[in-house]
């Protein structure tokens, strides 16, 4: 079966493209038939990645499975398009297919009675196929276009309803803050392809190897590293993340939490020899990862939108993963974006669960006592908490601790202190969440709410187990099984360290008990925080503003820019026009003359031509004759 | 150099149609041009017989001198209402009427120098003896096609000079 | 000695004279009777070319044969023209013929 597979890869990403095609064109009136269709094909879709990822877990670690075929063949290009089969894209293919799956069921629930939910599947669909494309390309054009079709799918889920204007705004803001690191990555595309000839991955390391210029290699690798600022959200093209929370919860659960969104990881690591390569780029990389996960954590706290709250925290956990990336621990940051997947999404269908309960509320300060109706999304939402806080054994503490002790052993003390930070405040903010929304007294709209159906609780139950469990494949227990498979000749691969551990686990049962005592016991009073602490505070609950800096400098600079242009525009291009009007116009004025209408006069310019023929062929021949 | 009888009739024929021609449009009266065309026309038909053309000859003056001859003074009875004095003149547009005059003077050197210094190929013989079956053979071979075409041009053009002349029904 | 350039000098002469007509008279029909004058120095030049250079041919009476049945044709519309635009102008004088002008 493996062997039949393996080469058929492609069939993948196909089975869901066609399940897009049918329901957008002929199945788009019988929702159900949609819905159906949408979950069988992504059903397919998992189990074959279910095949391909036991055959290559099966294979000796470092097994490479290739399949290229030519695409486009010119003089002085040739581009290939084919399948790129190996550790990393097998954990990739379980990742998006589980989430998908899981998340497309529970939209059943979520979506029930909207109007749209034919184009809904078709979406995610399109989405999921597109997604998974970009997890097997063997090349990075190929990959690019992917990229964009995932960007154009989660364009289309966050303007999902358009009817709303802040949906609208946020889809068209999703795109162009996309396109901005877009365009530094195709311009690392073209770089690459002029550099090197080729953008195939494997041909591209091998070249790598004996490239010495490594000046020109700079601006390569951070244009490149453009492409996961935007998709993955990074500072400072971080800003269209926490907007996309318009769309649909489970479209926020799997794409802007679970899988586009790690795109960028994802293409780190698929690139990381070339990163690797280039310190510098990877300090960038360390860097802004590290400055990210601090500065989203920090909006996070002050946050009182669940959906919010849980953008931010994806945001910080995002940095998180291109901090490990930057600080070459490119498996553990590949192992966080797995386990971050798992919980992640099952945060956000928790917090889709609430806000069904809730009809539409999603402000935590008009909840509190859910666990009392809600007892299986609180639980399971509790257990996403505790694993994102990193709480042994599950799964969010191996993968955070691997990034602490990646960062500790390559000698980012900085790094590491951020990052223990960082987990600090997620469980602060994590469990100011759930003490607010889950506990605490009943406000007004929480009194009628009530468990949702089997249908979104069963995706909950399964998410909150592979939270539990999926952080051992790289624990110590199993021997760094994840780590023994998906391992980059640059990368670090730290002994793990029982004091990191200890410590880390410290680090966030303090951070829940803050939570516990401001939130639940109230002993240290928020209000009085927030008073005391009044201009952080601002600052942070209006996410440093930046979106603020963004519209200014937004006006400024393109109403400055297009003033000029206008002005170009009217005088210059306007001017050019109509000056060639204008000596047109002027000419047939003065043409208009010769033209008296009558026909000896044409006669007379008729044989003038000719004589003027006749005269200047005589002068040629002049010297045969004479 | 001797002069043949060949030459005397040519350079007669000559003067006829160079002063015929120049008369065609120097005449004020526009008969006076008509007939002078005429003669023109059979000046010309005098070169065909001596180029030992005949048949082209006869056509010359049985078509030009014979039918269109007739159908242009016919054409000048009935356009002339009123008296036929002054009827031929020049155009009153001085300018064109100089540009008119240099440029005919311009193409009439740059011809006459071209063919006064080419060396013509010239092949001396008798030429055939039977020139009108050896046409014939011609319109009814390789000239078919062409001979039928001209045969149609000839229809449309009567049936079209007809109703021309004939005017369009008042539809009104 | 005549020879073939006196016959196509002839040719010149005459067709010299025709296009002054046509550029210079103010009667159509005078136009008419240059251009017929323009026609027979071309045919001179066909009929004295074929008699001199290909004198056992007769492709150049030919030719002029096409031409007079042409010229036929061409006088026949054009005198047909010029009584139509009579009819309605009362005129043959071109310089009265400009309407299509700016």
């Amino acid at each position: 079966m493996f062997e039949f597979i393996l080469p058929n890869a492609w069939l993948i990403p196909l089975v869901p493209v066609l399940a897009f095609a049918l329901i957008g064109l002929f199945l788009h009136r019988w929702p159900k038939i949609s819905a159906a269709l949408s979950i069988f094909s992504i059903a397919i879709a998992f189990i074959l990645a279910l095949v391909i990822a036991g055959g290559v877990f099966s294979a000796p670690a470092g097994t490479v499975y290739e399949f290229s075929t030519r695409w486009l063949d010119m003089p002085g290009l040739q581009v290939d398009m084919g399948l790129l089969i190996d550790a990393l894209t097998a954990v990739m293919l379980l990742v998006v297919t589980t989430v998908a799956l899981l998340v497309q069921i529970y939209s059943l629930g979520y979506m029930k009675g909207d109007p749209g939910i034919a184009s809904y599947y078709a979406y995610q669909s399109l989405f999921a196929a597109s997604m998974l494309g970009l997890v097997i390309a063997n090349n990075l054009g190929q990959m690019f276009v992917f990229w964009e079709l995932v960007g154009i799918c989660s364009y289309l889920l966050i303007g999902f309803w358009f009817g709303k204007y802040s949906a609208r705004n946020a889809a068209i803001k999703a795109f162009i803050t996309n396109r901005v690191g877009d365009f530094g990555f195709l311009l690392a595309i073209l770089f690459l392809q002029i550099m090197f000839g080729t953008l195939n991955f494997g041909e591209l390391s091998d070249s790598m190897a004996g490239f010495t210029n490594m000046t020109i290699l700079i601006p390569v690798a951070i244009l490149l590293f453009c492409g996961p600022i935007g998709k993955s959200a990074q500072f400072p093209l971080h800003v269209w993340l926490p907007d996309a929370m318009e769309g649909p919860t489970p479209v926020s659960a799997l794409i802007h939490a679970a899988t586009m969104v790690a795109a960028g990881v994802y293409l780190v690591a698929r690139a990381f020899f070339i990163f690797s390569a280039v310190p510098q780029a990877m300090t960038v990389i360390a860097v802004i990862g590290g400055f990210t996960a601090l500065f989203a954590a920090t909006i996070a706290l002050t946050q009182n939108d669940i959906k919010r709250i849980l953008a931010y925290s994806t945001l910080s956990q995002l940095g998180y993963m291109m901090m490990a990336m930057g600080i070459g621990a490119m498996t553990a940051g590949m192992f966080h974006l797995m386990t971050h997947a798992f919980f992640k999404s099952l945060l956000f269908l928790g917090a889709g669960s609430v806000i069904v309960a809730m009809h539409e509320e999603q402000d935590i300060w008009k909840m509190g006592g859910l666990y009392k109706k809600m007892p299986i999304t609180t639980w399971t939402f509790i257990i996403g908490a505790l694993a994102l806080s990193g709480i042994p054994p599950l799964s969010g503490f191996w993968s955070k601790d691997e990034i602490l002790l990646g960062a500790l052993a390559s000698g980012h003390i900085g790094l590491y202190i951020i990052g223990a930070f960082v987990a600090f405040l997620t469980a602060l903010y994590m469990f100011r969440l759930i003490f607010v929304a889950f506990f605490g007294s009943n406000k007004a709209g929480a009194e009628k709410a009530q468990e949702n159906s089997a249908v979104m609780t069963v995706p909950l139950i399964i998410l909150a187990a592979i939270s539990v469990v999926a952080g051992l494949v790289n624990s110590p227990l199993m021997h760094n099984a994840f780590g023994h498979y998906i391992n980059s000749p640059a990368g670090i691969e730290p002994h793990p360290s029982l004091i990191i551990m200890i410590s880390s686990t410290v680090i966030a049962l303090a951070g829940i008990a803050m939570a516990w005592l401001i939130y639940q016991k109230q002993v240290i009073s928020a209000e009085d925080l927030k008073y005391r602490f009044e201009g952080i505070y601002k600052v942070l609950y209006h996410k440093y503003y930046i979106d603020e800096i963004y519209a200014w400098l937004g006006a400024r600079l393109v109403d400055g820019m297009a003033k000029v242009l206008y002005w170009f525009d009217i005088y210059v291009v306007n001017g050019f026009i109509n000056a060639i009007a204008y000596v047109t116009a002027i000419t047939g004025e003065v043409l208009k003359f010769t033209e008296d209408g009558q026909v000896q006069t044409y006669a007379l310019y008729m044989f003038a031509g000719i004589v003027l023929l006749l005269v200047s062929a005589l002068y040629a021949v002049y010297t045969v004759l004479i | 150099m001797t002069v043949s009888l060949n030459d005397l009739v040519f350079v007669a024929m000559a003067l006829v149609i160079v002063v015929a021609a120049t008369g065609v449009v120097m005449l004020k009266n526009i008969v006076h041009s008509a007939l002078s065309l005429i003669l023109a026309f059979v000046g010309v038909a005098g070169i065909y017989f001596q180029l030992s053309a005949g048949f082209i000859g006869l056509v010359q003056i049985m078509v030009y001198a014979g039918a269109i001859s007739v159908l242009i003074i016919f054409a000048i009875m009935l356009v002339m209402d009123k008296s036929v004095e002054k009827t031929n003149l020049f155009s009153p547009n001085i300018i064109r009427l100089l540009a008119g005059m240099g440029l005919t003077f311009l193409l009439f050197v740059t011809l006459g120098v071209s063919i006064w210094f080419t060396k013509f190929p010239v092949v001396p013989a008798e030429g055939p003896v039977d020139a009108v079956g050896m046409l014939a053979n011609l319109f009814m071979g390789d000239y078919v096609i062409a001979f039928e075409t001209a045969a149609i041009l000839l229809l449309v053009a009567v049936i079209g000079a007809i109703i021309l002349a004939k005017g369009a029904e008042d539809k009104q | 000695m005549i020879g073939l350039t006196h016959y196509l000098l002839l040719g010149t002469v005459v067709f010299c004279i025709g296009l002054f007509g046509v550029l210079s008279k103010r009667n159509a029909i005078a136009v008419l009777m240059s251009v017929e004058l323009m026609l027979n120095a071309v045919n001179i030049n066909f009929v004295a070319i074929n008699k001199f250079i290909t004198p056992n041919d007769v492709t150049g009476q030919l030719f002029s044969i096409f031409v007079i049945v042409v010229a036929a044709a061409e006088v026949a519309v054009g005198l047909a023209l010029i009584i139509s635009i009579y009819r309605h102008r009362k005129s043959v004088d071109l310089n009265d013929f400009n309407l299509l002008k700016w």
